[in-house]
């Protein structure tokens, strides 16, 4: 065991010793300071109003470390900021999980809840607990069907067979024949929509195809194994902006000339459609969904406002070309889009 | 449960010892731990060649093997822990932190991107340091022990991560110094012939001499059947029990880190909620190459075929162009199929022996 500890302490050492050293093995361009340095103008947010201190919980149904629903998240906290909120946010992939932690909301009696609705079903016991104990609720993101018969106030969100129909057009639009749906969550209802919704008003041919969203190299593989098999495929659609750069690779590993469009925006989607690496992004601006239901939650407390006449509140599809990618790459950067 | 390590160095008085009786080249290959796994990756080979008319283009082999690569390189050292007696399932998510600290401690240093790869090879040793050092000073078995390391490591990349980038993801390094030679490194391309081969075959092909040389020709390898057929007796003919299961982690650990660099140089940012579940392919292959769960028999060439054979399979399927509905369905068959295939072979070869 003695061998063992001067190992340990050894590593330490070392650690220690890099940790000096990296203080002169700096780099110049890019990294911490360069972020700083963008940073030093930003302004820090504070309450615009003076309303009571009103607590709103979210529940979502992201799974851990998913960069869509840290967008939501932001949109959500800054308008929490500006509003004078206290904001609590959870979230399960699993149903059942997603509704213990709402019924815990209502435990808590929150002034607001923010719900989900990807897995109606097991959340429509929650939601009615909700309105019984008084608290309003809106839903956002997917769920527009489900929203007004579970007795939430609005919807605010992107039909995903509407942004599918959107893709599908757009790809009309580019004459393209032959595409690829890339699915990254087997089961996933929303991934189904919106290739099905992609198929639906696609005057070519649409086809599947499942990797495993997890991990990456799979990812990159399995698209490269299907581009190689299938010369003819001129578009790959991806349903989340992480996979687009491992499509990019795909493409380029197998010396495909397709298109590779996709879902949602990220600093790399917003570079990438600037070069032209990419074709199109199809964005339902998630901090919009996060910022609408905090703001629209104030105001319905404030002020007894509802938006949309309880008719859901579409953030989306909005298709961004290289046009607007400039513009947008800043503000994908600081995670805002 | 019997140690295929080399006898020991001939002395002149055992010219009789039944240990150095001759025997025909053709036994001694049907006694290697990774036979029935060879055959099973010819058969899904055949298999693929014939239903996927794409699948024996150059450029498809090439694919197929980065794919298997990419597992291969975990396969291999969690091959040799399996014959050490021990598991690792945090091995998945060892591979996103070890890819995260690179870009992490780099970024937010503002150094040089090597500082980062060098930092997080010694942090991603001291977690195989940690596994080790929890197994064999406390009584918990490894499934358990190795458990709490991933769970406390999924916790972990997510919480530093937001905690320290503001998002869930890394920022992106690749305008940084150092960013162009370390992709050369860990995720380059090489072209053979008009074909692109991922530079993680290279890990893997090296890491696979390395382990099976280790195994086969030095002491620490007869230690690693030793620990893995029977701790007690080994530790009462005097081997280094610890030591070996500790070396064993951190040999895991080295392929996390092999594998986290990959990631992070091919796409320059890194998602803090991925790996979860790799662990189990790492074993799966492992298993299929003819590791036993229970230790004390395996090789390391035997991981190296069953990540090929997981390649082959979970690519072919795309190549063959297969309903996607029943993707993992054709998966489990096909893995099934192998694994019975190559169990089949096993007890013919020991049935023969």
């Amino acid at each position: 065991m003695a061998r063992v500890q001067t190992g340990v302490r050894a590593v330490g050492a070392v650690l220690v010793a890099v940790l000096g050293v990296s203080l002169a093995g700096c780099s110049s361009t890019g990294g911490k300071r360069a972020e700083d340095a963008r940073k030093a103008a930003a302004a820090q947010g504070k309450a615009a109003v003076n309303t009571p201190r009103w607590t709103f919980g979210m529940v979502t149904h992201s799974g851990d470390g998913d960069t869509f629903w840290d967008i939501v998240q932001n949109g959500a906290e800054q308008a929490a900021v500006k509003d004078n909120i206290k904001f609590l946010y959870a979230h399960d992939d699993e149903a059942q999980q997603q509704a213990q932690l709402v019924d815990s909301y209502v435990d808590k009696k929150v002034d607001g809840i923010i719900v989900s609705l990807a897995k109606p079903d097991a959340m429509k016991g929650p939601l009615a607990r909700a309105k019984k104990a008084g608290i309003p609720v809106i839903t956002v993101n997917s769920g527009s069907a489900e929203s007004k018969e579970f007795g939430a106030l609005t919807h605010i969100g992107q039909d995903e067979t509407i942004a599918g129909e959107a893709v599908g057009e757009e790809l009309n639009k580019r004459g393209k024949k032959k595409a690829l749906c890339i699915l990254h969550e087997q089961g996933n209802v929303g991934h189904e929509q919106r290739c099905d919704g992609a198929e639906k008003t696609f005057d070519g041919k649409l086809q599947n195809l499942y990797v495993t969203g997890t991990n990456m190299p799979d990812v990159q593989s399995s698209i490269e194994a299907r581009l190689q098999s299938d010369k003819d495929i001129d578009a790959v659609v991806t349903l989340g902006a992480p996979f687009a750069d491992a499509a990019v690779k795909a493409k380029d590993g197998a010396g495909s000339k397709a298109e590779i469009d996709t879902f949602d925006l990220n600093e790399k989607v917003a570079a990438g459609l600037k070069s032209g690496t990419l074709g199109f992004a199809v964005d339902q601006q998630p901090y919009l969904q996060g910022y609408e239901a905090v703001d629209l939650l104030w105001l319905y407390k404030y002020n007894a406002d509802v938006l949309g006449g309880g008719k859901p509140v579409l953030t989306g599809p909005q298709i961004i070309t290289k046009d607007q990618a400039a513009e947008l790459e800043d503000y994908a950067k600081r995670g805002t889009r | 449960m019997t140690a295929t390590a080399p006898a020991p160095a001939p002395s002149p008085d055992t010219k009789t010892d039944e240990r150095l009786l001759k025997t025909s080249p053709l036994k001694k290959l049907m006694g290697r731990p990774e036979l029935g796994s060879v055959v099973g990756a010819i058969a899904v080979f055949l298999f693929f060649a014939i239903v996927a008319d794409s699948f024996l283009q150059a450029n498809s082999l090439a694919t197929v093997t980065y794919a298997a690569s990419t597992i291969g390189i975990m396969a291999v050292p969690v091959a040799l822990l399996m014959i050490g007696g021990e598991f690792d399932l945090s091995a998945g998510v060892m591979v996103t932190t070890s890819a995260l600290i690179s870009s992490m401690f780099s970024y937010q240093m503002t150094a040089n991107v090597w500082v980062g790869v060098v930092v997080s090879l010694l942090a991603t040793l001291a977690v195989g340091v940690f596994n080790g050092v929890m197994l064999t000073r406390t009584d918990p078995p490894s499934f358990i022990i190795t458990l709490g390391t991933f769970l406390m490591l999924t916790g972990m990349n997510l919480g530093f991560t937001k905690l320290i980038s503001g998002t869930v993801s890394t920022k992106s390094i690749a305008d940084m110094e150092g960013f162009s030679s370390a992709k050369d490194v860990f995720a380059s391309t090489i072209t053979i012939g008009g074909v692109d081969f991922k530079i993680t075959i290279v890990w893997w092909l090296a890491l696979i001499a390395v382990a099976t040389w280790i195994l086969l020709r030095t002491r620490v390898g007869n230690w690693i059947f030793a620990v893995g057929g029977g701790e007690d007796a080994a530790r009462a003919v005097g081997v280094p029990v610890a030591a070996t299961k500790i070396g064993l982690y951190m040999g895991v650990a080295f392929g996390a880190w092999i594998s986290g660099q990959h990631l992070l140089f091919s796409y320059d940012v890194v998602q803090s909620g991925e790996g979860v579940g790799n662990e189990l392919i790492y074993i799966i292959a492992a298993v299929i190459g003819g590791c036993l769960i229970t230790g004390g028999y395996g090789s390391a060439v035997g991981a190296a075929v069953g990540a090929l054979i997981f390649g082959m399979v979970s690519k072919g399927i795309v190549f063959a162009e297969w309903n996607p509905d029943w993707f993992k369905f054709f998966l489990g068959v096909m893995l099934l199929l192998a694994t019975l295939l190559n169990h089949w072979v096993r007890k013919r070869a020991e049935a023969t022996k």
